[in-house]
């Protein structure tokens, strides 16, 4: 074989890159560049014209200035003029120059143009595929005009040599991606399927190239090569390793095209066909099988070939997610890996089987293996295996091994490196608390986090501690204990100071009869602190004084003069003189009872999503693990919720629907339940005492109690569903609403704006709009990822007859969504005529590979059409005995689920729709609304009557309307929300 | 991990070879790939160096188009790839 002599053909630019290479300085090294761009330019201007060589040759030469990093700013027309040299050589330096130094000149493009399509047309392949390849590595609009409708057309030709079909396929690749409007499909895109069965192994992955991305937008036109693609499949997996001769990679039979196959088929649903499925199930498990069969190489290509197909084949068997037996064949093998000497399989091994662990038929297959992980988590050198180790660990805990790997977990975390210790600290904390049997070991877990890295305990994780501890009487005095002692140590971190403040001033008195805890213990224990750590923290504790004194009379004394200290009441921090001045008043003005109802024990919160996971969730794209810092990162990723955040010192009041979680645009703050906290009621004391100034800002106390609340109560499902990556569920069939989906829709009833649904990748926020019969809907989707989430495609369903009931049009959205960033769909919507289901939302993407798909209901509800009606008494019940028919009426008696504030209760009436009719019950506690329904084929007037009962703690609600089903319908909708 | 994409990278004496894939592409697959293209260099230069691949850098061009186009593997027949390249060498 002839071996390529340097710079063969052209002995001046082998000279020049030689004299570049022996430029002993960077000076000298532009002075020769200058020299030589002069001496190029003259010859350019110059008179004489050049011939082709000399023109190849200085066009040449500026390419390797300017790949040395030299602008360069002529040469173009030179370049062009090669392109319709008739000499190979001439002709390829052309392009390659134009394909690396594309110019936007229009003049140019349209000569550039002209060349490709001359070569396009001239049935000689080389320069076909010249031409082709230019079009492939520029991929401009403009390119994708001129020759977008060529190129199909040369790829399917009957008479196209292989080399060029290769190039077409992925010319028009490259020419799809880049503006996929330009490429129209039509009767080739059979044809192009059928290239899978093509001789030419080069024009079969060239073609399966093409079809993995176009199968991405129009299943339907390609699902014919689910067929194709098994059949090859299966010739080459069966193949001996030398059938395929040129195609086969030592000893493997055309690795790489067999990974492109088995990445097509993952883009659809298993085979519908059952020769299809057998074939195929059979190809996998000879996959596996080869893996246990000895090596034919010692190579590590060898094996490297193999187990690219194997990690490939294990894909798609998670991807199906239904053939148990592949799926613990796989886990077995990935299980061989996690000891492999091999880093690289390792480390692949750990990260396949994270997704394994979330099928149900392989999760007890994976747990199998929870030594090794734990092993590897403390042995391995490389901090990303380490990471991968961490995220399985965190992927296979359930109950049955949750206090292994929680200590182990723990364990690691004193040596972890500080890059991943946050998200250790967070999964740490959400699997105690998820799997916690009893609470005394979810308390020890959290303080031994806090001990260990109290650095990285954030905020989140502390509130939740408090959260827990509030809600279970069983574990307060256990907690208390704890703390107490935790607080012993001479050096103990500040967050294990704010949790003990706050655990004691609740709880303190449930171990002062050990007088080893006594109230005077406590608070000297307590006051030890107080001068080392911060004002936040300062704040805390002087609200655990107060309570204190209210918990324990005999400490009043002593607290007082702390709090009269000039080193409080004069406190530089506004903040903590207030605190300081405050409760001094109110420590000497209010009686003992006032004091106890003021400093009452914090009622229990809400059950609702747990911060932590909310934060980790935030954290958390699978490949975001190296970058973990906290405040800013949050902060940013707190903008794709769509909200605008008010910060604490915007919020004149404080804001019960402040949420760690939720659109932070703070909802009307009628419409969220206000559960009556120690906060809100501590302001309302001081505003009407004269003694003291009323509160201007949110207190630290306030801003943290807001955080605590929830602004609507959260379903316990969604408390810690783990959203698995859910199957793609084919084009066809849509999976059935998730399981919170009908919470979800509930909480919306009574408002238009807010977060519909989060997930660790997806957060999707509504706002929306009603008049009449007409409604507009903005969805916004967020990715909360640094992956982009590709093939996005939300899409609205009408299950049944909804088709007839009510229209909505989607606009389409972007295809990518990039991470961390936000798309917006808007919805018009129409409302036919009455109907009782609301539209699903089916949202489908992939992500990081996976096809993640996912149905909600879509917050439209019957109310959302109301027209709000006023009227007097007298109209009122003579409609209300109009609609007396039995069927015209429904009626709940229900138990109230939040706190029955008349306030609350008329601002949800509100928000559901109907007018708010006063005078006209007789008894001014009972509310009544009237309001007409607008469809477009029909009016519905609706009469409502809400009694609650505060002693019994129920509600009795009446709807009465024109229309039976929407009676009821509307009285099951309003009654969720009381 | 670079961006929203990974860096697959081999080393060959002092030269690094590296491509940028979707991080949910075959690690192994490309890695493989990236020696099967240094496979052909090696073949098409005869024991290729460092200096084969500054001095002929338009050649290595032609080998890149032949083997990856648009960002995708095209041929990976060595056999193939080397016949392609030695009939484009023997045109003027």
């Amino acid at each position: 074989m002839p071996a390529v002599s340097k710079g063969d053909g052209m002995r001046g630019l082998a000279v020049f890159i030689s004299d570049i290479r022996n430029c002993k300085s960077k000076e000298a090294e532009i002075k020769r560049i200058n020299k030589e761009l002069a001496n190029i330019r003259s010859k350019f201007k110059g008179d004489k014209a050049l011939d082709g060589y000399s023109k190849k040759k200085y066009v040449c030469k500026l390419l390797f200035i300017f790949l040395l990093g030299h602008d360069i700013d002529f040469g173009h027309m030179e370049a062009v003029n090669l392109l319709s040299s008739n000499k190979y050589t001439e002709k390829q330096i052309g392009y390659l120059f134009i394909s690396v130094l594309v110019n936007s000149n229009s003049e140019l493009i349209r000569l550039i143009n002209n060349a490709i399509k001359n070569d396009l047309a001239s049935r000689n392949p080389t320069s076909m595929c010249l031409a082709l390849h230019c079009i492939a590595n520029v991929g401009s609009r403009e390119m994708g005009e001129a020759f977008a409708a060529d190129i199909p057309r040369i790829l399917v030709a009957g008479d196209s040599m292989d080399s060029v079909k290769q190039s077409a396929a992925l010319c028009l690749l490259r020419l799809y991606k880049a503006s996929p409007d330009l490429v129209p499909m039509g009767e080739w895109t059979a044809r192009v399927v059928h290239l899978l069965n093509d001789q030419h192994m080069g024009v079969v992955t060239a073609a399966v190239s093409l079809i993995t991305c176009l199968c991405k937008k129009n299943p339907d036109d390609f699902k014919t090569c689910i067929s194709l693609a098994v059949s090859r499949l299966s010739r080459i997996v069966s193949s001996a390793s030398t059938d395929l001769q040129d195609y086969t990679y030592y000893f493997v039979p055309a690795p790489w095209l067999s990974v492109k196959l088995l990445r097509l088929l993952q883009c659809y649903p298993p085979p519908e066909d059952a020769a299809v499925k057998g074939r195929l199930v059979e190809c996998l498990e000879t996959v596996l099988n080869k893996a246990q069969e000895p090596p034919k190489s010692k190579k590590v290509q060898h094996s490297n070939a193999k187990n690219a197909i194997l990690f490939e084949t294990i894909s798609l068997i998670i991807h199906y997610d239904s053939e148990p037996n592949l799926l613990v064949r796989a886990c077995n093998q990935l299980g061989q890996f996690l000891q492999h000497r091999e880093t690289n399989l390792r480390y692949l091994a750990l990260e396949s089987m994270c997704t394994l662990a979330s099928s149900e038929f392989s999760h007890e297959a994976v747990k199998t293996h929870i030594d090794t992980v734990i092993n590897a988590l403390k042995t391995e050198r490389d901090v990303s295996v380490r990471q991968r180790a961490a995220d399985l660990l965190y992927a296979m805990c359930d109950r049955s091994n949750a206090k292994q790997i929680v200590s182990e977990m723990l364990r690691y975390l004193e040596t972890a490196d500080y890059a991943i210790r946050e998200e250790i600290v967070l999964k740490v904390a959400i699997l105690a608390e998820k799997y916690a049997v009893d609470y005394s070991w979810y308390v020890d877990t959290i303080l031994n986090l806090i001990r260990i890295a109290g650095d990285y305990v954030s905020e989140e994780v502390w509130y939740r501690v408090l959260q827990i501890v509030t809600n279970r009487d069983d574990v307060q005095g256990y907690a208390a204990k704890t703390v107490f002692e935790a607080l012993q140590a001479p050096a103990c971190h500040e967050n294990m100071v704010k949790v003990g403040g706050y655990i004691l001033g609740e709880f303190g008195n449930l171990i002062a009869g050990d007088p080893r805890s006594s109230p005077p213990v406590q608070f000297s224990l307590l006051h030890s602190k107080f001068h080392l750590c911060s004002v936040a923290t300062r704040a805390l504790l002087l609200s655990t004084y107060i309570k204190f004194i209210n918990l324990f009379p005999e400490t009043k004394a002593t607290i007082q003069g702390v709090l009269r200290a000039g080193s409080q009441l004069r406190n530089a921090d506004v903040e903590l003189q207030q605190r300081a001045v405050e409760y001094l008043t109110l420590s000497s003005v209010a009686s003992t009872d006032v004091l106890a109802t003021v400093l009452e024990e914090m009622p229990p919160f809400p059950e609702r999503e747990s911060s932590i996971l909310a934060k980790l969730k935030r954290k958390k794209g699978p490949g975001a693990a190296s970058g973990l810092d906290d405040g800013r990162r949050d902060a940013s990723n707190n903008d794709i919720n769509g909200g605008v955040e008010p910060t604490a010192s915007t919020l004149s009041t404080p804001s019960p629907s402040a949420d760690l979680l939720g659109l932070r645009a703070a909802p009307p703050p009628a419409t969220a339940p206000a559960p009556a906290s120690a906060g809100n009621l501590l302001v309302d004391v001081f505003s009407d005492s004269p003694a003291a100034q009323p509160s201007l800002g949110p207190t630290p106390e306030e801003a943290f109690l807001s955080e605590l609340e929830p602004p609507a109560p959260e379903s316990p499902m969604g408390l810690l569903a783990d959203p698995a990556p859910v199957a793609d569920p084919g084009p066809e069939d849509i999976g059935p609403p998730i399981p919170e989906a009908d919470e979800l829709l509930n909480k919306f009833v009574c408002k238009n704006n807010g977060v519909l649904f989060e997930n660790q990748l997806l957060q999707i926020g509504v706002k929306s709009e009603f008049r009449q019969n007409l409604g507009r809907m903005y969805l916004f989707y967020g990715n909360k990822t640094s992956m982009q989430f590709q093939n996005f495609a939300p899409t609205v369903v009408h299950p049944g007859d909804l088709q007839t009931q009510l229209a909505v049009q989607t606009k389409r959205v972007a295809t990518q969504v990039d991470g961390g960033a936000q798309v917006q769909q808007v919805l018009n919507i129409e409302c036919l005529r009455d109907f009782l289901t609301p539209p699903l939302l089916l949202v489908r993407f992939r992500y990081g590979g996976a096809p993640q798909s996912l149905t909600l209901k879509l917050p439209v509800t019957i109310n959302k059409f109301f027209q709000p009606t006023e009227m007097a008494a007298q109209d009122f019940f003579q409609r209300w005995k109009q609609l007396s028919l039995p069927l015209q009426e429904a009626q709940k008696i229900f138990k109230a689920n939040h706190p029955m504030d008349a306030e609350v209760t008329k601002a949800k009436l509100l928000g559901f729709g109907s007018a708010l009719l006063d005078n006209v019950d007789p008894n001014p506690e009972n509310f009544v609304g009237a309001g007409i329904i607008q469809t477009k084929a029909l009016q519905v007037g609706c009469l409502l009557r809400l009694e609650p009962n505060a002693q019994a703690q129920m509600y009795r609600l009446t709807l009465r309307t024109s229309k039976e089903p929407v009676s009821r319908h509307l009285c099951e909708l309003l009654a969720q929300q009381f | 991990m670079f961006r929203n994409f990974k860096i697959i990278y081999r080393r060959y004496a002092g030269l690094y070879f590296c491509i940028c894939v979707d991080v949910s592409d075959n690690n192994l697959a490309y890695l493989e790939a990236i020696h099967n293209f240094v496979e052909v260099l090696n073949e098409y230069f005869h024991n290729v160096c460092e200096l084969d691949l500054v001095f002929n850098f338009y050649k290595v061009y032609t080998v890149v188009d032949e083997m990856f186009l648009a960002g995708e593997i095209r041929e990976t027949s060595q056999t193939k790839v080397l016949k392609q390249l030695l009939m484009l060498q023997s045109l003027e």
